[in-house]
């Protein structure tokens, strides 16, 4: 469906000022009606998404525990604390970890889910169905599942059921980090979640790539099968992919809900936004120095929204008058 | 191509299209094929498929010895005694979870909507600062603002109420980005009609545009409430009070309480999932249209 979808409607000629007929006063005024239709949008723009932004940059730059309307100014400290903290800084390598971990093998599994989908011929909707229904599912409630059912870390677990029948010992998935099986845990449990909600984005990707070019490799001796796939379906999709993966990039470092639940009572497996929580609202409410990391992690989630642009000419006002 | 969604064109496989082994097919056969796709669905449901189980049988099975997979006497009893249950305010969740996620979508469309048609369509000196100014909320993922906003919200005394809870959300810097690029694709000839029968910006966005745009509106209600409904941080930042959380808030803390119940934990599970599975079963057409459309744009 690519990036034309929702412009390519009808695409009406390039909008030239609507004869600016002042024909009643205010009602006809574009300037009124701008501010009429966009105001109400703009006015809470500003209060919940510009005033807390700009407010936790000044209190990054404030000693302020327990309080929002600090008065010691400490400069660069707190950004100083954040950066050389090793649960902060260690959350960043969890991150890295993670993204490592899920993006590739989301991608991986979407793409080859949107292939069989693709394919079948019979119980297509059916199946699509059930891949995307996990979509339905919240993180909370994947993650009850996952923590008390599948991965208990005792015996009427799932996975220590299934190994018990092969006589392997329980494992405790969750509460022991060495070796590390939370990542099992964790990524899977995002996998379900996330595999059919972009398996949706590669069927639709994937129908639009056209059949001749099918036809004309055929002409040309390709073998179908792996040829045709390295060399015509994989370039084709290569716009989608980009934007798979950077929205999966972007969704790892957003991740909270099942991180939170899964590892709730652990000291390790913290990304950046549970560090965030803990240290912001935890016991020691310390809003300076939870402010500094939030300003740190907008600036890096920045710098790729940055790169995302590059590769996907996002926001390039193409079409802004 | 755009008014035909995957949905829509799915039925029919294009003609022009020479047979299904052409799109990298051959590896395998119809039937590696099959089996393939049904043993990765028999996979996908399996944790579906724990949490009936779960949710209808007795603890007593649930962590018995042997493996059931099915319980003995199903359990319908569990619902009712998830919801009479006096130690857990289930019902009170749910119904907070059904308010906000309805206000929320109500909300979003209703501001973001009005927003980006006045951005699309209402020629304006500094429109299009006014959308870099927009645009520029975009880098800024609102998860990463939880901070500062709690901040601000528990100021303003709205932690532990709806307000809290609704307004802060609904002021999205990219459902305003959708709809604005939704309009800019909007037949202008329709609301050229509108203005030559006398209606102003206001009457035509309501007379003509929005029942023109029936289709668009409903998918991104769908997207929308299921974010709503299962969002989880900024609940748990402002729900500090039993009464004032929605279920995923709820789920969590049954997850981490000492005393664990594991039937009536499975059946909130599953009665917290119930009204998604609904809104998909039904709406499944708008959601996909929703996403193939949205979810492109990042």
């Amino acid at each position: 469906m690519s990036t034309t979808s929702t412009r390519g409607l009808a695409r009406p000629a390039p909008v030239k000022a609507a004869p600016a007929g002042p024909r009643r006063g205010l009602r006809g005024s574009p300037t009124f009606n701008f501010w009429l239709f966009t105001g109400p949008f703009l006015t809470g723009l500003a209060i919940f998404v510009y005033a807390p932004i700009l407010w936790s940059l000044w209190l990054s730059f404030f000693e302020a525990r327990f309080t929002v309307t600090p008065d010691t100014f400490v400069g660069f400290d707190n950004y100083t604390y954040m950066l050389t903290n090793d649960d902060f800084v260690g959350s960043l390598g969890t991150f890295t970890a993670f993204a490592a971990f899920i993006v590739p093998t989301t991608w991986a599994l979407s793409l080859s889910l949107a292939l069989l989908v693709n394919r079948l011929r019979f119980m297509r909707a059916f199946f699509r169905s059930v891949f995307f229904l996990p979509t339905a599912c919240s993180y909370v409630a994947a993650s009850l599942i996952w923590k008390m059912s599948i991965f208990s870390g005792v015996r009427f677990g799932l996975m220590n059921t299934v190994l018990g029948w092969f006589g392997i010992e329980n494992i405790a998935w969750l509460v022991d980090p060495d070796p590390p099986w939370y990542w099992l845990v964790i990524v899977s449990a995002r996998l379900w979640l996330q595999a059919g909600f972009y398996m949706i984005l590669f069927i639709a990707a994937l129908q639009n790539i056209p059949g001749e070019l099918y036809e004309a490799a055929a002409i040309d001796g390709a073998e179908p099968g792996w040829q045709t796939f390295r060399y015509i379906t994989l370039p084709q999709l290569r716009a989608t992919s980009t934007a798979v993966i950077l929205l999966l990039l972007i969704a790892a470092y957003q991740a909270f809900d099942e991180f939170y639940n899964l590892l709730s009572k652990t000291t390790w497996g913290r990304p950046p936004l549970v560090e965030l929580y803990y240290k912001a609202l935890g016991e020691s409410q310390d809003y300076g120095a939870g402010s500094a990391g939030a300003v740190i992690l907008t600036v890096l989630i920045c710098a790729v929204t940055l790169l995302q642009g590059r590769f996907l000419g996002f926001g390039r006002g193409e079409e802004s008058k | 191509m755009t008014t035909t969604t995957p949905e829509a064109r799915e039925p029919a496989p294009a003609p022009d299209r020479p047979r299904r082994g052409g799109r990298g097919g051959g590896v395998m056969s119809s039937t590696g094929l099959y089996v393939a796709t049904g043993v990765a669905g028999f996979l996908f449901l399996v944790p579906f498929y724990l949490l009936l189980r779960n949710a209808l049988s007795t603890d007593a099975e649930i962590t018995g010895e042997n493996w059931k997979f099915f319980p003995t006497d199903i359990q319908w009893g569990n619902i009712s005694e998830l919801f009479t249950d006096g130690t857990v305010p289930f019902g009170r969740s749910l119904w907070n979870s059904a308010v906000v996620a309805t206000l929320h979508t109500a909300g979003v469309l209703l501001v973001c909507s009005l927003a980006g048609y006045g951005l699309a369509r209402i020629p304006y000196r500094h429109a299009t600062k006014v959308f870099y100014a927009v645009l520029g909320t975009l880098m800024v993922p609102t998860a990463v603002t939880f901070v500062p906003s709690f901040v601000l919200v528990s100021s303003l005394g709205w932690v532990d109420t709806y307000r809290g809870l609704i307004i802060p959300g609904l002021f999205s810097g990219f459902t305003c980005f959708l709809f604005r690029q939704y309009f800019l694709g909007f037949p202008k000839e329709l609301e050229e009609a509108a203005r030559v029968d006398g209606l102003g910006y206001w009457g035509a966005y309501w007379r003509i545009v929005v029942p023109n745009s029936l289709n668009f509106f409903a998918a991104m209600a769908t997207i929308t409430f299921i974010n709503g409904w299962n969002s989880f941080l900024w609940p748990l930042v402002i729900g500090q009070d039993p009464g004032s959380w929605t279920v995923q808030v709820a789920l969590s803390n049954y997850m981490t309480n000492q005393t664990v119940v594991f039937h009536l934990i499975f059946m909130a599970t599953a009665f917290s999932i119930l009204p998604l599975v609904f809104v998909f079963l039904f709406l499944q057409r708008w959601l996909v249209q929703g996403i193939a459309q949205t979810g492109i744009k990042g």
